[in-house]
């Protein structure tokens, strides 16, 4: 039998290494289930993970690796600094929602006029927007003591019922033969959020991921207000004690990763989904958390852990193509992913031991 | 006489520590036997070794007569043993009967076991109501119920670990008689604590533990307490220095001070002077080191620092005023165990030693002033990388203290200073405390030790159920006039011990 | 009006199912946020064996099955390996709705076979389900492993230092919350929607959730939160049937508001003081890990 013996801090190599091990145990167990499917498992991990990269169509997929990066890793930078403070903001998929109708809602308030002020004043709209949907469970939390995680959840539910009645409802487009779903904003040069540089996937919204990821890292390694977010979450009577005001940190936290959800929500839809419908919502929100775990809460880790998501976001479609392989592979994929981290994580907690 | 229970050899290796190293001793029936040593002699490994919390890596036990190798506690209740905690035994939202059931085997039904409960209560003298919860209940009746829970199962060994650290010494006295009424009756009794004075009046034998091994077993009436003390340190106690001290003017005034768990508080503190607060866990300290350190800000006027009403101010802007604390709980209150010791100077020494400037940290000048404490108080460990949770209790407090210390407070008020800490770090606390005074700082010491107390301070008052009693000069205070001060017995009966 | 019954009773059994699951959990002193994946999962498990068999019956015993498997692997993180309760849950959520999006393509446009109606015109899972509010009551309050599962969920260090195995109560407890979650989210494919749609529960666990919170961990609160969210259900139906003029999509936010509303209320009633009910069990959500 094992034993298990706490270490005193997180080793820094196993926090290193356990993300590595969960990605080639996700793989492992993966490649067993498309077996078991009767897939040939080395041909669809090759297609997963491989192939968007460096396969054939690899021209058209890798541009893809930065769109579908930039929100994961936008909105996974707030979720690491609540998670580290142990705030629980699991609806930033609603932020994200609230944030992309709230920026449509500027460009089509404004169409068609073209004016340099609409991409801004579109920016600081989906910003806003998420922050406030953010700061309802901040706000619910700290008068009431109403749980965040269930509150921030609930309301992205109620988020996609408001996609769906803009789609069907106050932004319908009244050119669009009567379907649901606004006007397609890349076509309104104005408020469009278009490829900067063409075919590497570049968007306004991957350049806000690279300042989010910067930024955070500052705040985190640099200033006191990420060492009192550390310090919340590890000892949260220390963090008092330290003079830190709670209901301040769940307001930033839930404040600032709503935002920062808001705003990926907007670089979307003014970008590559290009307009609000029913189905908007695509899962940005929920995979950010994984990234953010993934990442180890660090800026590098969830640049990384981005790409990574991505990766398996294209590969997964090019596998559905190409094998036939069921779209909901991917999903699955990244929920094993993230119960091996969390499963492995008690390496960087505990050592092993043999019992004498 | 063949003795309850007998140890031979036992020993218990954890990571790093030693534990226990062939511990052998025995306990007979109808005897008090103490178990005595500094924090981290060993004590809690042997006991919980006893009661099946924890297997011994070699050694053997024996209980009346039999192998005793108990697998789990349940094992070794069914074989005659039972223990009463220190704490980590109640369940505050359950009732005491069913506190009570869940520490036997076969609880009657529920109208049976509150009559037996009854009718132990009244037979010890201990009363106490089946069907109240804990969570309302004081330190001595929680710890009633504990030992009533005992009680039931007519233990052959019962084992006390520290209980009259949550005691007031009347409270105390009844616990002895109730123990000495158990013990005529044949049962034996390991008593655990380091309360050398206790035990010198209240028990037969002593054995004495050090470094996880046995020093020597002694009859501890027949030894002084200094001659135990030494025994248990393994050298002279260090004789504080209280010389050179001269109270100035009035620097700090708590007036009608009311909070969760404190009602009405009020008190002065001069320059220079010790103000010891003493009282039974549970009554206050915790609320008042919070009103105090500004973590629980209060009314207004209520906390006025030369001059300087504080009381709607945070921790941080009392800390630039020069109102410095450190708390009990060192491990999450402290300190961070998690982070290194140059992270956790940020946690109270940001502004004052400059470690923190327009919100950008530092982190050389965190390191160099963790040195500089390291260096100052003499901490054991390799260095300000390490995390505060791999330093020993004495280390981090030392740490801790001297934290605070370094930031030149005017006045620094510190919660159980030396609670759970080995007698060198203790005596060092102390001396850090009294040349801070010696400074002409104010300090104020809330402690549940009253020969810390004693030595400390020089003034003495008393935290009772969130009341702050009228302060007295320490010169010249008899044990009794303190006892009546910390609320007498809490109202309990005295136990009436029949013929 | 007994339309209007039958509808709220089974609008409300799913959440009463997961929820008085997640309660004696959350007695034991975990926090299982998964109950999300585990309903999904028992709706699928449940409605594929009810279609290959014909038998609703077998159909909850299966999804009673999954839902325990699912809660396993909950149990195995958080139980043995010590992740984080909050985290692992989350990750329960993400699973289980991918593994049923893989796996209910095939059964999706297939029909569920019918179940049969009971006493008042009230099938036999709405029965059990309220059946189980005072059983769960009385082995909770009235019997000794009832006892020893609220002193685990209480203090998790004075259970262990009285000897109780903390880790095995807590792995039965999860187990059975596992059970439960599977049948409530059975109900939903087989009983009120009848068929598998990817998703169909649509955040009835978190609902559940919500209402353990709303219950103040009491099995009859349990029972009330269920009818008041059954009720705000069937209300916000019967305002669509009756063409209000209020959008569809507005009106069926209705239950996700209500459950925000009634979690603020009865939080605040915590937070100021007024309540005479319970409070979260003292361990909830820690992690236990004994060394010997």
């Amino acid at each position: 039998m094992f034993r298990l013996e706490p270490r005193a801090s997180a080793s820094l190599g196993w926090q290193i290494a356990t993300p590595v091990l969960a990605v080639l145990a996700t793989m492992l167990v993966g490649g067993i289930l498309f077996a078991a499917m009767g897939f040939d498992p080395l041909a669809a991990i090759r297609t997963i993970f491989w192939d968007p990269l460096f396969g054939p169509a690899s021209g058209y997929s890798r541009p893809q690796l930065l769109v579908k990066a930039g929100p994961l890793i936008l909105i996974a930078c707030g979720l690491a600094l609540g998670f580290r403070a142990g705030i629980w903001n699991i609806g930033a998929e609603g932020q994200y929602i609230i944030g992309a109708i709230c920026g449509a809602a500027v460009a089509l308030a404004a169409y068609p006029l073209d004016a340099f002020w609409i991409f801004p004043a579109m920016i600081l709209a989906g910003a806003a927007g998420g922050w406030a949907w953010g700061m309802i469970p901040a706000l619910l939390r700290n008068w009431f003591g109403a749980s965040e995680i269930l509150v921030s959840l609930m309301l992205v539910y109620v988020a996609q019922k408001i996609a769906a009645w803009m789609a069907f409802g106050p932004m319908k487009n009244p050119e669009g033969f009567n379907f649901p779903g606004s006007r397609n904003l890349q076509q309104y040069e104005a408020a469009a959020n278009p490829e900067l540089i063409a075919g590497s996937g570049l968007h306004w919204g991957v350049v806000a991921a690279g300042v989010a990821l910067a930024l955070t890292w500052f705040v985190m390694s640099r200033h006191i207000l990420g060492f009192q977010i550390r310090t919340a979450g590890a000892a949260p009577r220390a963090a008092r004690f330290a003079g830190v005001r709670p209901e301040r940190l769940v307001a930033l936290c839930l404040g600032v990763s709503g935002a920062l959800a808001g705003l990926a929500g907007l670089f979307e839809v003014a970008g590559p989904a290009g307009q609000i419908t029913e189905s908007f919502g695509s899962g940005y929100g929920f995979t950010a958390i994984i990234v953010a775990f993934l990442g180890r809460l660090h800026p590098l880790g969830i640049l990384l852990a981005g790409l990574l998501m991505a990766l398996t976001y294209i590969g997964g479609e090019l596998a559905q193509m190409m094998l036939n392989l069921p779209a909901a592979t991917v999903q699955v994929f990244q929920g094993m992913l993230l119960f091996f981290l969390l499963g492995f994580d008690i390496l960087t907690r505990y050592r092993i031991r043999r019992r004498a | 006489m063949t003795d309850v229970f007998q140890a031979e050899g036992l020993g218990k290796t954890y990571p790093g520590v030693r534990a226990n190293d062939a511990v052998s001793f025995a306990v007979g029936p109808g005897e008090i036997h103490a178990l005595l040593g500094e924090n981290g002699a060993g004590k809690s490994t042997l006991v919980k070794m006893i009661y099946g919390l924890v297997r011994p890596d070699d050694g053997a036990m024996t209980l009346l007569g039999a192998p005793h190798a108990p697998a789990d506690p349940r094992a070794a209740r069914a074989a005659g043993v039972a223990m009463v905690f220190q704490h980590f035994s109640l369940f505050d939202a359950l009732t005491v009967a069913e506190n009570v059931a869940l520490g036997m085997e076969n609880p009657p039904p529920r109208t049976d076991l509150a009559r037996r409960i009854a009718e132990v209560s009244q037979a010890y003298g201990l009363p106490l109501n089946p069907a109240r919860r804990i969570a309302s209940l004081s330190a001595g009746e929680r710890q009633r119920v504990e030992i009533i829970r005992c009680l039931l199962q007519d233990p052959r060994l019962l084992i006390m670990d520290e209980p009259t650290s949550v005691l007031t010494p009347q409270e105390a006295e009844i616990l002895f008689a109730t123990l000495r009424q158990l013990a005529a009756q044949g049962t034996a009794i390991l008593y655990i604590s380091h309360k050398l004075d206790e035990i010198r009046t209240h028990c037969d034998r002593a054995t004495i533990l050090r470094h996880g091994k046995v020093v020597g077993t002694v009859d501890p009436r027949a030894h002084s307490a200094r001659e135990l003390a030494a025994m248990m340190v393994g050298a002279e106690m260090r004789v504080v220095d209280r010389s050179g001290r001269v109270p100035g003017a009035e620097i700090l005034a708590v007036s009608g001070l009311s909070a969760a768990g404190l009602r009405g508080v009020s008190l002065t503190l001069r320059a220079g002077e010790i103000l010891g607060i003493g009282g039974v866990a549970g009554n206050g300290q915790e609320a008042l080191l919070a009103a105090l350190s500004g973590e629980e800000p209060t009314a207004p006027g209520t906390v006025v620092m030369d001059g300087t009403d504080l009381s709607a101010m945070g921790p941080e802007a009392r800390r630039r005023l020069g109102l410095l604390a450190a708390p009990e709980d060192r491990l999450g209150h402290a300190a961070v165990p998690e982070f290194s010791l140059a992270e956790n100077t940020l946690l109270t020494a940001g502004a004052r030693q400059g470690l923190v400037r327009h919100g950008l940290v530092d982190h050389g000048a965190a390191r160099r002033f963790a040195e500089a404490v390291i260096r100052a108080f003499d901490v054991r460990t390799p260095g300000p990388g390490t995390a505060a949770g791999a330093l020993s209790g004495g280390n981090l407090q030392k740490f801790v203290i001297g934290r605070e210390v370094l930031g030149k407070p005017r006045v620094l008020v510190v919660n159980q200073p030396t609670w759970g800490v080995d007698a060198g770090a203790a005596a060092q606390v102390r001396q850090a405390l009294l040349d801070l005074a010696g400074n002409e700082a104010g300090v104020i010491v809330i402690s549940q030790d009253l020969d810390e107390l004693l030595e400390l301070s020089d003034r003495f008052c008393a935290l009772n159920e969130g009341r702050l009693s009228a302060p007295r000069p320490t010169e010249g205070l008899s044990l009794e006039e303190i006892g009546l001060m910390l609320g007498g017995a809490h109202g309990m009966e005295v136990a009436h011990v029949p013929a | 009006m007994m339309t209007v019954l039958i509808l709220l009773m089974g609008a409300a059994t799913p959440i009463l199912f997961a929820a008085l699951g997640e309660l004696v959990v959350e007695r034991a002193g975990v926090l299982n946020l998964g109950v999300e994946g585990m309903m999904i999962g028992g709706a699928l498990a449940g409605f594929a064996a009810a279609h290959a068999t014909g038998s609703p019956a077998v159909g909850f015993a299966v999804a009673a099955l999954a839902g325990a498997a699912l809660s396993m692997l909950f149990a195995v993180m958080t139980q043995y390996l010590l992740s984080n309760q909050v985290a692992t849950g989350l990750a329960l959520v993400l699973f289980g709705l991918g593994l049923t999006a893989m796996f209910g393509k095939p059964y999706e446009g297939v029909k569920a076979p019918a179940m049969m109606a009971g006493p008042l015109g009230l099938n036999g899972m709405i029965w059990l389900g309220l059946a189980l509010v005072p059983a769960v009551w009385w082995g909770l309050t009235r019997t000794r492993p009832g006892l020893i599962l609220r002193a685990v969920g209480e203090n998790h260090d004075a259970a262990h230092a009285l000897g109780y195995p903390v880790r095995r109560v807590r792995i039965l407890a999860i187990a059975f919350g596992g059970a439960m979650a599977g049948m409530g989210g059975a109900y939903v494919s087989i009983a009120t929607v009848l068929q598998w749609t990817e998703g169909m529960t649509a955040g009835a666990g978190w609902i559940a959730l919500a209402i353990v919170v709303f219950a103040q961990w009491n099995p009859w609160g349990v029972l009330a939160g269920a009818w008041l969210f059954g009720g705000v259900t069937v209300l916000q139906l019967r305002l669509q049937a009756a063409g209000v003029a209020v959008p569809v999509q507005l009106l069926s936010m209705a239950p996700y508001l209500a459950t925000i509303l009634v979690l603020v209320l009865i939080s605040a009633r915590q937070k100021f003081g007024r309540s005479g009910g319970g409070s979260a069990p003292g361990s909830l959500g820690r992690s236990f890990h004994a060394l010997r």
